[in-house]
């Protein structure tokens, strides 16, 4: 965490450290959090490995079975394992929301940069076209997007990505327009650097933390996102596991009472979102303990 | 005064544009080739061209474009293949259903997010204000499809408070005489006690869902701006002068503190209209949100297209709304507009 220390803001690392306990020990909900994204990633990466049953392996025999000793989360329809499943689905869902955010970090975050620190052209194109994006209800943009790109899982990506912009534009441009004149800046001018490697080098390490914040914020927003489109049938197509479409598959079930079939992959979204939002809220606290609330 | 609505109102006209510009980007990039699409998959190479001259996929970008504009000025946004309505049309008979439901999603969680804000700012570190911070949290990171459902499962099946979630009113009954196209007010309106129960038995539910979601950011919003508020001078001078803690709160702090939360109202809108769409198919509420699902489902383009052009323009003109009030609630805006 070199980046976090290089900030104005924060204090020498001894105190960093200390800082991060204070807060950790202030809003133990945090460490939870910690907890909950340990799982969550050793889910993603060794899902298929360590899951009882085959994701995709049907077994009618078994369907619509109730949690049990065999099935810890019941089985579906089709007789599949809902555990397997759900924990199959968190790679998916995690690539879906990593390669978004990562996109718009690198595109917003750029825009958001320049568009601050030129001010001016760059600054008003930027500008309107986060104002355009702005102007839509989000997730109907995303929707429309979707629709209009074809129905694919990078599709999605690419859709949460455009809805995200404004929102990295907009912190990136702010910290990047109070550093434009910022004496380690004119003395990286003075010797003689080109305006692009200033950027670079000199405004992009600076306001890395306060992106990092927002990445973390975003996560869980750029999950929501992708199950709520794969619900309503975009990008992820069945049997694919992922946990929207688990929701969409377990819906029509919910009357006739088996709810365990959209409840546990359900569960399994809301935990991770509500973890990157408490992740989130902890780097902030963190990183700039002014906005705390 | 109206000199300054139409100026706010001129502010929404680039807005505008540039939604126009995207819907039209939109359409132009479906995927394969529109005209052979619209043809068929029978149809032969010279049944295609014919097509695409017909509907001007021919021409240049900026002439499809300005026949484009021709076509929105005239209300035209094609037919939808599934029902072999003009979008139009399909979009008009469906709002009501989105809107009364959102409003009345919008209205619950007003009243429960904005008291528990306030409780939670004057009782700062009491268990409300915990609470305030849970719902917060908590609020933002329920997915919106999720809770309906559960909602279902307790109310529907467990408790059978509720009906069973298709549409707005049970077949049984048939819907009061349009005059608003809001089930509980045009019942009201023509006395019909019986359809306005009917009508609030299927409502309920998806509001609840959409109050829940949308409870966090104002009620977050709100404990905000009335810590603020709280610290400022006026409210010591308030206090220092021997007024009531109530009168303080509620008639000097809580109007100064309201403007925030005004504002944030855009942004709780563009969630709830996105969330709408989700509840909408939680409920088979025939909404515009669950036509364009269904038209998404058959690859029916032209409703997709004309719901997005219809939302966005919607909330464009909600944030003007917005606007305005914000304008008409705060003298200092007015003055320096």
């Amino acid at each position: 965490m070199t980046m976090v220390s290089a900030s104005p803001a924060s204090a020498p690392r001894d105190g960093l450290l200390s800082h991060a306990r204070h807060i950790v020990a202030e809003n133990p909900v945090t460490g939870i959090a910690f907890g909950l994204f340990a799982l969550l990633v050793i889910a993603a990466v060794l899902g298929p490995w360590i899951v009882p049953y085959d994701p995709l392996a049907s077994d009618t025999v078994n369907a619509l079975q109730p949690p049990s000793a065999a099935h810890w989360f019941g089985t579906d329809q089709l007789g599949r394992d809902i555990f397997s499943r759900v924990v199959v689905a968190t790679r998916l869902d995690m690539v879906i929301a990593i390669a978004s955010v990562a996109l718009v970090f690198i595109a917003g975050g750029f825009a958001g940069i320049a568009s601050g620190y030129f001010g001016g052209w760059t600054d008003r194109i930027v500008g309107r076209v986060s104002d355009t994006i702005m102007a839509f209800p989000l997730f109907v943009l995303a929707m429309g997007i979707v629709a209009a790109l074809g129905n694919t899982v990078t599709n999605i990506v690419i859709a949460t990505a455009i809805i995200n912009f404004p929102l990295y534009v907009r912190v990136a441009r702010a910290e990047a327009n109070i550093r434009r004149e910022a004496g380690f800046v004119q003395a990286a001018r003075l010797t003689g650097n080109s305006e692009m490697r200033i950027l670079l080098t000199q405004i992009a390490p600076n306001i890395l933390p306060l992106m990092m914040v927002q990445v973390s914020l975003t996560m869980g927003y750029a999950i929501l996102n992708a199950a709520g489109l794969s619900f309503i049938g975009l990008g992820v197509r069945p049997p694919t596991p992922e946990w929207g479409i688990m929701v969409a598959e377990g819906a029509s079930f919910i009357v006739s009472g088996e709810w365990w079939i959209a409840f546990f992959p359900g569960v399994t979204l809301m935990l991770a979102v509500f973890c990157f939002n408490l992740l989130g809220d902890g780097l902030r606290d963190l990183v700039d303990p002014q906005r705390r609330t | 005064m109206l000199k300054q609505i139409i100026k706010r109102m001129a502010t929404a006209i680039p807005s505008i544009i540039g939604v126009v510009i995207v819907t039209f980007l939109l359409t132009r990039v479906l995927p394969g080739d529109t005209a052979a699409y619209f043809a068929g998959p029978a149809a032969s190479e010279q049944a295609i061209s014919e097509i695409r001259a017909k509907l001007g996929l021919d021409q240049p970008l900026p002439v499809q474009f300005l026949a484009y504009v021709k076509d929105l000025a005239t209300g035209n946004l094609g037919n939808s293949l599934t029902t072999g309505q003009p979008v139009l049309d399909d979009i008009r008979a469906r709002l009501p259903a989105s809107a009364e439901l959102t409003l009345l999603g919008l209205l619950l969680s007003v009243l429960v997010a904005v008291p528990l804000g306030i409780l939670a700012a004057v009782r700062q570190g009491s268990w409300i204000d915990h609470l305030c911070r849970l719902v917060a949290t908590a609020g933002v990171s329920l997915p919106v499809f999720f809770t309906g459902l559960l909602l279902v499962y307790v109310f529907y099946f467990k408790l059978g408070w509720a009906p069973a979630p298709l549409g707005r009113l049970d077949f049984f009954y048939s819907p009061p005489e349009t005059i608003t196209g809001f089930y509980l007010v045009d019942s009201l309106l023509a006395g019909d006690i019986e359809v306005f129960r009917a009508s609030w038995s299927q409502i309920w539910l998806p509001a609840v869902t959409l109050a829940i979601f949308s409870l966090a950011p104002i009620a977050r919003m709100t404990r905000a701006s009335m810590l603020a508020v709280l610290a400022s001078d006026f409210v010591r001078t308030a206090r220092a002068s021997g007024l009531k803690p109530r009168k303080v709160v509620l008639g000097y702090a809580f109007r100064n503190a309201l403007l925030p939360v005004v504002t944030t109202l855009g942004m709780v809108f563009s969630f709830l209209l996105g969330a709408n769409v989700l509840v909408e198919k939680v409920f088979a509420w025939p909404g515009i949100g669950s036509y364009a699902i269904e038209a998404l489902i058959t690859s029916d383009y032209a409703p997709v297209q004309g719901f997005v052009l219809a939302m966005a323009i919607l909330y464009v003109l909600l944030n003007l709304l917005i606007d305005i009030v914000y304008g008409l609630i705060d003298p200092r805006v007015r003055i320096e507009a």
